[in-house]
């Protein structure tokens, strides 16, 4: 009697603890089904839709060496499903007859936009004072890397901008 | 008592939950009303994913819809997991209600639980009448149409129930405003609330026990009936996944208010109340949308006030069984005749706008090209992946060519292959020169985002550019900008005609209009449907 007895408290405990374990190991695994397509489906960077590679930005055979021009063009830019046409801009500079450069428009510290100072010869953000020279390198204040740089290539004297590359220096 | 429960109880407060005393009889019948708060909490879960990626409003609602199920990734599962979970709420929660009817739960002292269960029944339709609009597809729409109606037939409250939805004079932003607003704003903590409240009710008078339970000894819900009610939500859980993994949720055209040829249809558990309005016209139309369902929900909040009587054993409750398989047969049948006697729809070939539809903005050559890609089993030995590092096959991945080749280049290598490219295997293709004019204009075509796009072409669009080519079709016609344009040309044929006056056009062109020179097209059914879908779904 006390033996069969022990033998079904102990068939007990080992259901018990199937029990428990079917529990804590299904709900495991559906917490794991639904997290994870939930984090891919937030994290994973929507598939991309073809944008035009070059946009062009205006003429730039009657630019003047080493005096920067602000040019305005728009640029599609895909927003979600949405493709925006937006308003961009570019500062094109002749740095030499070979070499035309278009920089972003935000000053690399914290993306204010910066003009060009016709009187002291540098660009000048307003924000905290960055001042950068006209081949886009930090000449003083807090930006932390010269400015950033559209991929250009003229044809015709039409100046196209690619995308806007970071430069690796540091300032 | 450890350092949290000191502080928050909350260990004591799970303990009361787990160990609560349930009757001896209870078991795996009594798991429904568990798997219906899980999907409920899978509904909210997903539907708060969905509403992450979309736009409430006409238009944009149906562009993000698309984003999500075209270039976010997870997009289709997530949409699949909401969708198939709204079908399987509504199920489990009929079958949560058929079991305690049939047990008698609904007994003294237990009438509010009954009662609140119903209304919860009601919520879970709303969501389903609401969520129904917000893809703005033509069958969102459509559906909508009819559903506001209904509404607006309702005796003396007519008129204010559809100036309520939005849908006075016609579906537009403000309905759509007020079932979204419906669907995510309102229902949710009113559902939460009244399963909160079911719940309580459960607690305070315990499970309902069954006769014979009052000469045992009551068991503790944990473990072994959470570990039951654990189990069939893993069940619901496998088979809502599978679905929404397996199953396509298609995505019609975009909602097109003068779209003449569209049927509408509910979501298939609302087929039998629409049915229900086709035996009655009339003055009786107002008993088939609004009486019988009013009546019918009467009934089921009366259901514990009619029976009163003692508890007895399920096997003895002939009259509640009877009443289960009446209202089973009545519903089988009428959904079943509504799916019968819905008229064919004139839409054989049924686009899914929830995949890419690049191919719509291809040439019909270009098309065709695909055509000959396939039929020549080209992919046998170059791959579309478009992806730097796909596994190296005989012949180089042709969307992501370093540089791309002329097409008269390729239909020379095409014509003579170690001709253009020294030590090549390819073996030489044999066709005609305007059918390899048609894939090389293809193979330009390719980029590396779009070629998973194109290959995955639907087959009836791509048999559609095959006829377009071989019949000459673009000696007179222009498609997408290309072609000669003696003929009109085909882009916005959907707005200025039906595609039964397409199809009988092909066939006797002179018939239709006088004077077109255009030559008869015999063609068969399966060629008319794919060319003239195809006609149809370009862009105006």
């Amino acid at each position: 009697m006390a033996v069969t007895d022990q033998r079904g408290a102990q068939t007990e405990v080992t259901r018990r603890k199937f029990y428990i374990a079917m529990i804590y190991g299904l709900w495991s695994i559906i917490a794991a089904a639904l997290s994870i397509p939930a984090a891919i489906y937030l994290l994973i960077p929507p598939k991309l839709r073809k944008m035009p590679e070059w946009v062009e930005a205006g003429d730039v055979s009657k630019l003047e060496p080493r005096v920067p021009v602000e040019m305005v063009f728009r640029q599609n830019r895909v927003d979600g499903w949405k493709i925006q046409s937006e308003k961009t801009t570019a500062w094109v500079v002749k740095l030499s007859d070979a070499q035309v450069v278009a920089y972003g428009p935000q000053c690399t510290h914290l993306g204010c936009a910066y003009h060009w100072d016709d009187n002291r010869n540098y660009f000048l953000c307003p924000c905290h004072t960055s001042i950068f020279g006209v081949d886009g390198a930090v000449v003083s204040g807090p930006a932390p890397r010269p400015l950033d740089r559209y991929e250009t290539k003229v044809e015709n004297g039409k100046l196209l901008l690619g995308p806007l590359h970071q430069s690796k220096e540091k300032a | 008592m450890s350092w949290l429960d000191h502080r928050t109880g909350i260990e004591t407060a799970v303990r009361n939950f787990l160990y609560e005393e349930i009757p001896a009889s209870s078991g795996w019948h009594q798991v429904f009303g568990s798997i219906a708060v899980f999907l409920f909490l899978v509904q909210a879960f997903t539907g708060a994913l969905l509403a992450f990626n979309y736009a409430p409003t006409p238009g944009d609602a149906y562009n993000s819809l698309r984003y999500i199920l075209t270039e976010v990734t997870g997009g289709h599962l997530i949409r699949g997991l909401h969708h198939w979970g709204a079908s399987m709420l509504i199920v489990v929660v009929v079958l949560h209600m058929t079991q305690v009817f049939l047990y008698g739960g609904y007994k003294k002292p237990r009438e509010a639980t009954w009662m609140v269960g119903v209304v919860l029944l009601l919520l879970t339709m709303a969501y389903g009448l609401t969520g129904y609009l917000l893809p703005w597809d033509n069958r969102a729409y459509w559906g909508t149409v009819v559903a506001t109606q209904i509404a607006s037939h309702i005796p003396l409250a007519g008129p204010y129930m559809s100036r309520l939805l939005g849908g006075e004079n016609a579906i537009g932003v403000v309905t759509f405003a007020r079932f979204y607003g419906l669907h995510v704003l309102l229902l949710p903590p009113a559902t939460g609330l009244l399963i909160a409240t079911h719940i309580y009710l459960v607690r305070k008078h315990g499970v309902a026990p069954a006769p014979g339970d009052e000469v045992k000894s009551n068991k503790k819900f944990y473990p072994r009936q959470a570990f039951i009610d654990t189990v069939a939500i893993f069940a619901a859980f496998v088979v809502l996944f599978v679905m929404a993994a397996a199953v396509r949720v298609p995505l019609e055209r975009l909602a097109d208010p003068t779209d003449t040829t569209y049927i509408p249809r509910p979501d298939w558990y609302f087929l039998f109340l629409f049915q229900t309005l086709k035996f009655l016209e009339g003055p009786l139309a107002v008993a088939g949308s609004v009486i019988l369902p009013g009546l019918a929900v009467l009934a089921l909040l009366l259901v514990p006030f009619v029976d009163r009587g003692q508890v007895m054993r399920v096997t003895r409750r002939t009259v509640a069984f009877g009443v289960v398989v009446l209202a089973l047969l009545g519903w089988t049948s009428l959904t079943v005749a509504a799916i019968v006697t819905t008229p064919k729809s004139d839409n054989t070939v049924a686009i899914d706008y929830g995949a890419p539809t690049d191919w719509i903005g291809l040439s019909p050559q270009e098309l065709a090209g695909i055509g000959y890609f396939r039929k020549e089993n080209c992919a046998s030995c170059h791959s579309l992946e478009g992806k730097p590092g796909a596994p190296p096959e005989p012949g180089p991945d042709l969307a992501n060519l370093p540089i791309k080749k002329s097409a008269a280049w390729m239909i020379e290598h095409f014509k003579r292959p170690a001709a253009m490219v020294p030590g090549s295997s390819m073996p030489a293709i044999q066709l005609s020169n305007a059918q390899l004019n048609a894939l090389a204009a293809f193979l330009l075509k390719l980029t590396p985002r779009n070629a998973e796009a194109l290959a995955n072409a639907p087959d009836f669009a791509v048999q559609a550019g095959l006829l377009y080519q071989t019949k000459n079709c673009g000696s007179c016609h222009q498609v997408n900008g290309v072609g000669m344009k003696i003929g009109p040309p085909l882009n916005g044929l959907a707005r200025r005609r039906t595609k039964t006056w397409v199809a009988q056009h092909f066939a006797h062109p002179q018939d239709l209009s006088p004077g077109s020179f255009m030559p008869p097209y015999q063609l068969s059914p399966r060629e008319m449907d794919s060319l003239v879908a195809y006609l149809f779904a370009l862009p105006d």
